[in-house]
């Protein structure tokens, strides 16, 4: 090979070569095109050149419609200034803390419903099988007598199972996802009201440990702190750790400019949070949990192999398939994963208001895991999104719940602005996704 | 340029199939050497599919011999022939528009420990590779979707050269492809013949088959219709085997002495 550049495949001597007869393909002109372009491809670059890279990638982004987190975190600073500016009390600690605790629930049920909608499926059971859940965690505890973490651990097991037979109707015999879940969100709301029996109401201890997941606050101080510091910390050792692997394997790395910048956003926001949550009552147990469970739901989709089955079966079925991916294994257990979720969520619900009830799971619970989702970028579509959008989603809705409560706006008004909210997500979410077909593949 | 060695790694002897009533393929023969582009020509329908899914174990024949590197085997699964060290391109190239260029590459056989990846390794790989067959692609972790269908088809190209196999099959791979992209794979094809892989390639445009190809065999009605050296045919002599004005040696002999102009190559 005698090419100079030795890379440009067009410059090869073995194609101009054989054309050279005919002289169809002997362009002088051709050569030299793409190989001034294959010097400095400016997308090639884009880590190594530090903050104009971004810049320049923000811009291709833009452009190309990845638009992930950006919009909804635009609209959570929207949505934040308009009801400080309607009313003080809204960026207040304690109904920032509320609000932080008021979210869990349901993004627990969103956590799973991404897993779904990651593969591009649905699943409407969500709600009622987190209020059989807390039906079961309730009965099981209160009038059978178990303990609450046995009583727990089994509205799980019993709404994970739920979610293999939906995950077996779907993946086994063929039945469309919408109408297995739709069946089965009918059949679970009766298994819910026939758990909780003729009273329909099942309360919970106010002192007990189900009460306490999401009545217990860390008041110490150091607590919140102490999270957010462990948080920052642990980003800035994995990214740099990730960089001095990348750059002994010789692959291009972050710039430290980058990775410090990530770790002052990310401090900023923790160490905001903390100060604001330290104001009330301290660290709730919840949000603890509910950070905790989006960040290894977050790790499991985005590194390890199954959540890289998750995307490729969303992605494109039939390339799974060829890649030996055992299309039918990830969409049950996806449906499993939103099953246990869904029971998670219906805990935290019946914990929040210390019983289950017929109402629990019910109404708008399910519409707003599934809205959650989506307004926090997961795309309906399948093979886009994130468990962050569960956290993301929530805090959009719930604020805007909870701004409209403040301001005494009756629930007919907020449920015509959450759908609005959600059809803005959906629109996002369709405008972006034919943006990067018409960017793809020109 | 070729270097033929004495065994062929893949020989096929008498393959017959047979879909209901149709006979997809009667008494075929291939052979193809390392370090040789062997082009699969014929019309609609000849039966160049089916022989290739017998190869890549898809659809196994009904009767003949497949010998590998001299030795006969039976290919009853995809499994058993990448084991053999058979990779396939197939025409709809299945990749994953939402992951990036290393998710595709690596899918499915993915480095890591206990199930976590080592996104690392699989990158510096992913850059090896692509290097090695001088692709360029403007980075390994932009997702498949944003690239050109030139570039994607040279991703599923690579994907199949990370089993290290001896054989590559491709089903029309420039069949959508522009001038320049075209170009591209055909490049990646001389490149894989030059690191000593056998490769069979499907194709209906005798250009790109006259430029890459080392032999040209014609399959016709689902039989051997001529094996051509590449070099030493003109385009004509093999479109006339593939549509049949040319049955045998015979009248492939006087269709030759018939046609002066083109025997310039000869
Ligand atoms: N699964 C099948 N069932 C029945 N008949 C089949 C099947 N697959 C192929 N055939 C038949 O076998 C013959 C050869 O088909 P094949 O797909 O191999 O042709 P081909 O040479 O690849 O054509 P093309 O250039 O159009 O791709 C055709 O007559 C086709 O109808
Ligand atoms: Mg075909």
């Amino acid at each position: 090979m005698t090419d100079p550049t030795g890379e440009d495949p067009l410059a090869g001597p073995t194609r101009s070569g054989r054309h050279a007869k005919s002289g169809s393909f002997d362009d002088p002109v051709a050569p030299a095109g793409p190989a001034a372009q294959a010097q400095i491809d400016p997308r090639l670059l884009v880590r190594e050149q530090g903050l104009a890279g971004y810049l320049g990638e923000f811009k291709r982004r833009m452009r190309s419609g990845e638009l992930g987190s950006l919009p909804v975190v635009v609209g959570l600073i929207v949505i934040w200034a308009v009801f400080q500016s309607l009313n003080s009390q809204f960026l207040s600690p304690q109904n920032l803390s509320n609000l932080s605790v008021d979210i869990v629930a349901t993004g627990l049920i969103s956590v799973g419903i991404v897993f779904v909608l990651l593969l591009g499926e649905i699943d409407l059971s969500a709600g009622a099988l987190s209020g059989a859940a807390a039906a079961v965690l309730a009965v099981l505890h209160v009038n059978q007598g178990w303990s609450p973490l046995a009583a727990m651990l089994a509205a799980v097991a019993v709404s994970t199972l739920l979610g293999f037979v939906h995950g077996l109707f779907f993946a086994k015999v063929g039945v469309p996802s919408f109408v297995v879940t739709l069946a089965g969100m009918l059949a679970w709301t009766g298994l819910q009201l026939w758990v909780l029996g003729p009273n329909g109401t099942v309360n919970l201890p106010y002192e007990g440990l189900v009460a306490s997941l999401t009545s217990t606050y860390f008041n110490q101080v150091i607590a919140a702190y102490g999270l957010a510091g462990v948080a920052v910390a642990g980003f800035l050792v994995i990214s740099l750790v990730g960089n001095a692997r990348r750059r002994s394997a010789g692959i291009p790395t972050r710039t430290t400019g980058d990775v410090i910048l990530r770790t002052a956003v990310l401090a900023v926001v923790a160490f905001g949070a903390a100060y604001v949550l330290n104001q009330y009552k301290g660290l709730p147990l919840a949000l603890l949990i509910f950070l905790v469970v989006v960040v290894v739901a977050d790790f499991v989709q985005r590194r390890t192999r199954y959540g890289r089955k998750v995307f490729a079966v969303g992605g494109n079925i039939e390339a799974a398939r060829r890649a030996g991916i055992s299309v039918a294994t990830v969409r049950i257990s996806v449906f499993m994963i939103s099953g246990a979720m869904a029971a998670v969520g219906g805990v935290f619900a019946a914990s929040r208001i210390a019983s289950a009830s017929q109402a629990t799971g019910q109404s708008n619970v399910l519409m707003m895991a599934i809205a959650a989702a989506v307004i926090g970028g997961t795309s309906l579509f399948g093979g886009r999104g994130t468990a962050y959008s569960a956290l993301l989603g929530m805090l959009v809705i719930q604020s805007i719940a909870s701004g409209m409560a403040l301001q005494g706006v009756s629930n007919s008004i907020q449920f015509m602005v959450t759908g609005a909210v959600l059809l803005a997500a959906v629109v996002i979410d369709s405008v972006s996704r034919r943006s990067q077909k018409a960017a793809g593949r020109a | 340029m070729t270097t033929i060695t004495r065994t062929p790694v893949l020989a096929l002897e008498g393959i017959s199939k047979r879909f209901g009533a149709v006979q997809a393929l009667t008494e075929v023969d291939l052979e193809v050497h390392a370090g040789e582009v062997v082009a699969l020509v014929g019309d609609n329908g000849a039966g160049k599919s089916t022989l290739i899914k017998v190869i890549a174990g898809v659809g196994p024949p009904d009767s003949g011999e497949i010998r590998w590197e001299g030795s006969a085997v039976t290919i009853p699964s995809p499994g058993a022939a990448q084991s053999l060290g058979i990779a396939t391109v197939y025409q709809d190239l299945a990749l994953c528009d939402n992951l990036d260029v290393v998710g595709n590459l690596f899918l499915g056989r993915e480095l890591g420990h206990f199930g976590v990846l080592d996104e690392v390794a699989m990158e510096k790989r992913s850059r090896d590779l692509l290097h090695t067959l001088s692709i360029r692609i403007p980075s390994v972790r932009i997702p498949v979707a944003s690239l050109s269908g030139g570039q994607r088809q040279t991703v599923a190209i690579s994907r199949s050269l990370l089993g290290k196999p001896k054989i590559v099959m491709l089903d029309e791979p420039t069949a959508a492809l522009g001038v320049e992209q075209t170009a591209q794979v055909l490049d990646l094809v001389e490149r894989l013949r030059s690191q000593g892989l056998g490769v069979i390639l499907i194709s209906h445009n005798m250009v790109d088959v006259k430029a890459v190809a080392d032999r040209v065999a014609v399959l016709r009605l689902g039989r051997n219709n001529g094996v051509f050296d590449a070099k030493r045919t003109t385009q004509e002599e093999i479109i006339s085997a593939i549509t049949g004005a040319t049955d045998n040696a015979v009248s492939r002999r006087r269709a030759r002495t018939d046609q002066p102009k083109d025997g310039a190559d000869d």
